[in-house]
């Protein structure tokens, strides 16, 4: 790599202070204060707030509903990043063969990721709601299976988990299609010559190649699984039945914002900042190996 | 990470920007009214500010919607912190504990004493007054107000051979008029309910004269305050909802209201929700409904009186003490007879001054609208039938329904998450995942730690 190398020693300070300045208010100062935060017990409207040292961490740790958001999300994170990077790379596999209309079709598959979370919660309600869901209807006439999600929590994450992948499929899509555009077709059409068929051309050239875009994409998409997915959750199930759906996220905004609770729920953010960045340094570590650059 | 106290100084940079606009030029002095309440509902309180506004020359109430109930409360609070607080916010009754103790409030009675106007709080009935007082003080503007109430489809009754005039009074009949109804075909479900802990908790409890909680349903204090929920009524009565719920007697719907589509859809014949939707079903349902009052177990429990829920308005401290005579004229303006008359006819919300319901009882509304009538009754304890409709026909109505301490109202700390765990856990048990034991123990130990965390918080 090219090193610049600046005339004026104060240059690039200036240069990157925007930067810097942008991470210190928006990233750094808030997380100190949540830090801060989490060592107090304080009343929503100010006033007093009492020193507890590390209390809210050890009621969290003792309490089996934390325990239950945390395998949840672990849950909700692994299903929603298989499901939307595969089937990202399902799809985009498909929209880079040669079809007609093409272009409209590779516009239409990118278009779930203009779709705010909130907005796609609503849109599965309308489906999926057993009192006045579309498809529950439906199958009323076929089955006497009920589809209630309202009881039973596995169909509800089944549900939050497929809504929150479709919202973040384009996106996933988008990535896939540059990285398989990128393949140099001599290097397809070598394998066909010798004799691959297209699922092993697949596995055996085009999978390991695009390796560093599923590499990015699911560390990409575990983030925004933990932190980025509490809309769809809060439109469709609010944690519900039971605490089956409610994931750290989600527990932590309820704690906080609902429960007006905020040391505990300042302390539940550390608790997942700490989950994220260890899952992102284990990621770093050990799948990157298998990436081929 | 970060993202509380982020949303939270957004929240409060937002607000205090909003707030700080500039003064009109017309030297009205601003009051800041934020409401968590939308649509048709919201449309009214701005009506009544409008009014108010034309009323007189030197105050301006800008009503600002601030979505949900929490949503208004939690940006109150940042507004608070932020010291620029709107005047009023509405808060929800399951705030009432956190209001009370934040000593950011500016009760009600001290407002009204200070600026020399004078409001006959004994004109307003006492269920709604009692839950927003603190030794006999009233602390909060009673606004909004309502009970929960039995809905029920009576063409579904008609279709099954059921008395449409005659809705069920106990959890017996309605049992039997359920299996009815589904047997006849005329319904998909007997019964759902919106509001779970709200409607199958905590006024079961009160209307059966059942304690919700220690200490006098926590009027008593903070400290050492635990729920009682899972004793032996409330093991039977929600063990019994789990039992139906096999053979859709009853069918549960979610929390909140998600479940009043079953019943407009006419897949379930009765519905228990809140008496403020008489306006909203009157528009929205297509057969012919009527309401009545919660069903009952019979003896050895008492029939008691039932419980409120809605909002009321609190004034919040860190305001230039001149702009509080205009909250105080503005909540005179409110506390008027017609005030209330209007309220509740536009809203189905209850009027909630004796002055107002006279009133309304000799224009013969309640005989018009009997089913307007059904929550106060059940909230008095007066028969379900207006007086004016027995006219001529004997003595003065006798209660029906006794006032205890239990029937009082709740004060808890934490209660919204309190109802949370409740609700949870009836989930569990509906699903069968857990026996009504089980779950409302977990649903008690649960509360618990949220009540001993909510005291720590708040001791000296």
């Amino acid at each position: 790599m090219k090193r610049t190398v600046f005339a004026d020693r104060w240059l690039p300070y200036l240069l990157v202070l925007p930067q810097v300045a942008v991470t210190l208010v928006f990233f750094f100062w808030p997380a100190a204060k949540s830090l801060y935060l989490a060592l107090f017990k304080s009343p929503p409207f100010g006033g007093r707030d009492i020193f507890v040292g590390l209390d809210n961490f050890r009621e969290l740790l003792s309490s089996a509903e934390y325990y239950d958001s945390v395998v949840n999300s672990f849950v909700f994170a692994g299903g929603v990043t298989l499901l939307s990077v595969f089937g990202g790379l399902a799809v985009a596999a498909l929209a880079n063969e040669r079809i007609r209309g093409l272009a409209l079709y590779r516009t239409a598959v990118l278009w779930p990721y203009g779709i705010a979370p909130a907005v796609a919660g609503i849109i599965f309600l309308f489906i999926f709601h057993p009192a006045y869901g579309v498809l529950p209807y439906a199958l009323s006439f076929v089955t006497a299976y009920e589809f209630n999600w309202l009881l039973k929590g596995w169909v509800a994450m089944a549900l939050v988990i497929s809504a929150t992948a479709w919202t973040h499929l384009g996106y996933n899509i988008a990535f896939y299609l540059a990285g398989l555009q990128a393949i140099p077709r001599s290097v397809l059409e070598a394998a066909a010559v010798d004799g691959a068929g297209s699922i092993r051309a697949f596995t055996a050239i085009v999978f390991p190649l695009v390796s560093p875009v599923t590499f990015y994409l699911i560390v990409v998409n575990m983030v925004f699984a933990f932190f980025g997915s509490f809309g769809v959750i809060h439109a469709v199930t609010r944690g519900g039945p039971g605490n089956a759906t409610e994931i750290m996220v989600y527990k932590l905004w309820s704690d906080g914002f609902i429960g007006l609770n905020l040391g505990s729920s300042a302390a539940q953010s550390v608790i997942l900042m700490a989950v994220v960045i260890g899952l992102t340094m284990l990621q770093f570590r050990f799948a990157e190996k298998r990436v081929t650059y | 990470m970060g993202g509380l106290v982020k949303l939270l100084t957004l929240v409060g940079t937002l607000a205090s920007l909003l707030a700080a606009g500039p003064a009109p030029a017309l030297a009205k002095t601003e009051i800041q009214f934020w409401i968590g309440i939308a649509g048709q509902l919201a449309e009214s309180v701005e009506t009544q500010a409008k009014e108010f506004n034309q009323s007189q020359a030197d105050y301006e109430v800008k009503v600002v919607r601030k979505g949900t109930y929490s949503e208004a409360l939690t940006a109150a609070i940042a507004a608070y912190r932020q010291k620029n607080p709107p005047h009023i916010v509405q808060v929800f009754e399951v705030g009432t504990q956190t209001m009370l103790l934040s000593g950011a409030v500016y009760p009600v009675f001290e407002l009204m004493q200070e600026h020399g106007i004078r409001i006959d709080w004994d004109d307003f009935i006492k269920p709604v007054v009692g839950y927003y007082s603190k030794d006999g003080k009233l602390y909060s503007m009673p606004y909004n107000s309502s009970t929960p109430i039995l809905f029920y489809n009576k063409d579904a009754f008609r279709k099954a051979g059921l008395d449409p005039e005659k809705p069920p009074k106990t959890w017996k009949d309605l049992e039997a008029a359920a299996r009815k109804l589904l047997a006849a075909g005329a319904a998909k479900c007997g019964f759902s309910t919106s509001w779970p802990s709200w409607i199958q908790v905590e006024n079961m409890h009160a209307t059966h004269d059942q304690p919700f909680a220690t200490k006098n349903n926590g009027f008593g204090g903070i400290e050492g305050v635990e729920l009682l929920i899972n004793r032996e009524f409330g093991e039977k009565h929600i063990g019994q909802l789990a039992a139906w719920q096999k053979d859709n007697v009853f069918s549960y719907g979610g929390r909140t209201g998600t479940s009043e589509p079953k019943f407009i859809n006419g897949d379930c014949a009765m519905q228990f929700a809140s008496s403020a939707l008489i306006g909203g079903f009157t528009r929205a349902v297509k057969f012919d409904w009527g309401t009545a009052e919660l069903p009952h177990w019979g003896p050895p429990y008492r029939k008691a009186t039932s419980i409120i829920g809605g909002a009321t308005l609190w004034v919040l401290k860190g305001r230039q003490a001149a702009e509080y005579r205009g909250v105080a004229r503005f909540l005179e303006f409110l506390a008027k007879p017609e005030q209330q008359m209007w309220w509740h006819v536009n809203t189905g919300y209850l009027a909630i001054s004796n002055t107002a319901l006279r009133n309304l009882e000799q224009g013969y509304h309640f005989v018009r609208n009997p089913k307007q009538y059904t929550a106060f009754a059940q909230l008095t304890g007066l028969p379900p039938t207006p007086p004016a409709a027995l006219k001529g026909k004997g003595a003065a109505p006798k209660p029906e329904r006794v006032v205890t301490p239990n029937s009082q109202g709740l004060r808890l700390g934490n209660f919204v998450q309190i109802r949370d765990v409740i609700e949870s856990e009836m989930e569990n048990i509906f699903a069968g995942k857990k026996t009504a034991r089980q779950g409302l123990d977990d649903a008690v130990a649960r509360s618990n730690a949220l009540l001993k965390e909510f005291a720590a918080t708040y001791k000296r």
